[in-house]
This record gives structure tokens, C-alpha cells and sequence, in this order.
């Protein structure tokens, strides 16, 4: 990987690691509208799957903050090798082109 | 603007998914066509990126927060198809790890933030970046295709309560449209300077272009 792409990552897991525990606590905008006209409560109880870090806090952990940073840093590890993978998968592969594939490759 | 289970009724959870899945094979057999692998670690960074910035809210006015959506940065720097799979991929795991947007409304939240937000996002972009050259004209462009983006998936969210019955259109458009244009204006914000940011460390192609580093070539 490109040393741009490393510090890209670094960015990424520094601003889930020490940005996300100082995030604002308040509600969202669609959760402050549901609260506000009365639809809230309509989410209550219908949870139907059990995950492993709800809320955003890693499991076990008293101290808050940094619940919210393990979770960070996994949630953004986890996504960084999902959209790796995928894109591996999806990806035209090169080093078997033929010339005439070499040109074809140069359109994109 | 993540919507919870409970919020949506069948009929609505179920016709969004169907229209993100047929619109997801879209972008699959699209991305197989053009994806280099060259290009595969910077979509994952953006990927990652995303994630961890949904993560931090801002405070907005009166008690409301809000925080990045990314629709519009992904859709800007590597182009809409893949901001699709990019912006698939972070609601997935926010669903399946944390539970952020509720298992049935995934689809709609699929629908909302990673279909018709990095959409509006480039089709916009697109359109100011070319009536203008040079960085104001594209920093305007960048602005205005992320307030948008956010408009859009909250209006489209909107819809999708009303559609259920959740709560009346009239009350909830204005409501939702209030909170996310103050919400925008952070996305505007933050995507502007990201993508400043990119394409000083990058020497990026000129705006105009189907994104800006498809053709990347270092």
C-alpha cells in the first residue's frame, strides 16, 4: 500500500480512537425529530438482533471513552477489510493482459 | 439519520430493499468493470474514513447533533459507483457490530445514504464543477453537493416515515429538512476541506472529470 493510503488509515483509526469519545451526546436529527413529534418510542423494544458492540462501546469495559475508542478502532478496522475484500473480489486483474487488453485497460 | 427497527412498516422496508439491491447489482457489475487493483487499498481507506467520522458528532443548535455522512466525499473523490459499495459496506457493519440502524430498515438506510445521497452528491457536483474552473469554483461545487447530498437522504428518509405511517408527511418533511440543512452545512464543511485536503496531498485531475482520482496514476 501507497504510504498517501497508510496516513490514510492512520487518519481514519486516529479520528475513531481519540475524536469519537468526545463525539456529542445529544440525538441525531432524525432521532431529535422522532423525539419531538412523538414517534420515539415506536424503535422501544424491537431490537431483533443481539450485537456485539451496541451503542458503540466495546463489551466489559467501565470506562466509557475508552469502550467508545476499542469500538472505533475495530468498527473501522472492520470496514477498512470489508471494502478491501470486496474490492479485491471485484477487481479486473492485471499482469495477464495481452497488448490489446493493455489498451483496453488504459480507457478506465 | 440512521432509522431504527420499528420505525418503517413492510410494505416501506421491504420496496426500499428491493430497489437498494437492484440498484447495488447495478453498481457491483459497473465497479467489476472499471475497478483497477490498484485502486482497491484507497476505496477500503475511504471506507474506513467514513466509519470512523460517522462516529464523531457535532454538535448542531438546541440540543441536536449531527455528523458526517461521507456520501458526498466518496462519491466526489472516486465516483458514485464506488461510493455505493463504500457507503454499503459501513451501514452493513454499523448494523451487524454495533446496531446502529435496525435489521428491516437497513434497506431503506441503504437506500437513503448510499444510493440517493452519493447520486445527488456527484450529479450535482458534476454540474457546478463544470461551470466553473479552479479551486472556489470546485470548493463551491464540493459545498453545495454534500448539503444537498444530506437534504436528499433526509427527505428520502422523511418519505419513508410518512409511507409507513409513522408520522404525517407535513409534519415530519419540515421537521427533518430543518435539522439536516444545519447538518449539511457540517457535511459541507468538513467535505470541503477534506477534498482540499486529498487533492493537495494527491495532485488531482481538474474538476470535470468523472471523479477526481479515477485516474490516478502514482
Amino acid at each position: 500500500m501507497k504510504k498517501n493510503l497508510l496516513w490514510g488509515l492512520l487518519i481514519a483509526l486516529v479520528v475513531a480512537a481519540f475524536l469519537s469519545p468526545f463525539a456529542s451526546p445529544y440525538p441525531d436529527g432524525l432521532e431529535r425529530v422522532a423525539e419531538d413529534k412523538g414517534f420515539l418510542d415506536l424503535a422501544e423494544g424491537k431490537e431483533l438482533i443481539q450485537v456485539f458492540m451496541p451503542d458503540y462501546q466495546f463489551p466489559g469495559i467501565p470506562h466509557e471513552g475508552l469502550a467508545t475508542s476499542i469500538a472505533g478502532i475495530i468498527g473501522t478496522l472492520l470496514v477498512f477489510g470489508a471494502v478491501y475484500f470486496l474490492g479485491k473480489a471485484l477487481a479486473r486483474k492485471r499482469g495477464v493482459a495481452s497488448t490489446v487488453q493493455g489498451k483496453d485497460e488504459r480507457r478506465y | 439519520m440512521h432509522i431504527p427497527d420499528g420505525f418503517l412498516d413492510p410494505k416501506v422496508w421491504a420496496g426500499a430493499s428491493a430497489v437498494s439491491a437492484g440498484a447495488l447489482a447495478g453498481a457491483l457489475a459497473q465497479t467489476r468493470k472499471a475497478l483497477e487493483e490498484r485502486q482497491v487499498p484507497l476505496l477500503g481507506v475511504m471506507g474506513a474514513f467514513i466509519f470512523a467520522a460517522q462516529m464523531v458528532n457535532f454538535p448542531v443548535a438546541g440540543g441536536t447533533s449531527g455528523h458526517l455522512l461521507g456520501a458526498a466525499l466518496a462519491a466526489v473523490l472516486l465516483g458514485p459507483w464506488s461510493a455505493m459499495l463504500i457507503m454499503t459496506a459501513v451501514l452493513v457493519i454499523q448494523m451487524l457490530f454495533f446496531y446502529d440502524g435496525g435489521l428491516t430498515a437497513l434497506g431503506a438506510n441503504v437506500l437513503n445514504m448510499a444510493v440517493i445521497a452519493p447520486w445527488v452528491a456527484y450529479g450535482t457536483y458534476r454540474l457546478f464543477a463544470g461551470l466553473s474552473r479552479g479551486s472556489t469554483g470546485r470548493g463551491v461545487a464540493v459545498f453545495l453537493a454534500s448539503w444537498l447530498s444530506v437534504m436528499a437522504a433526509a427527505l428520502a428518509c422523511s418519505l419513508e416515515l410518512a409511507l409507513s405511517g409513522t408520522v404525517p408527511l407535513g409534519v415530519v418533511v419540515p421537521a427533518m429538512m430543518g435539522w439536516h440543512a444545519l447538518i449539511g452545512i457540517g457535511e459541507g464543511v468538513i467535505t470541503t476541506v477534506a477534498v482540499a485536503f486529498v487533492s493537495r496531498v494527491w495532485d488531482l485531475e481538474q474538476p470535470g472529470q468523472k471523479s477526481l482520482t479515477v485516474g490516478e496514476r502514482k
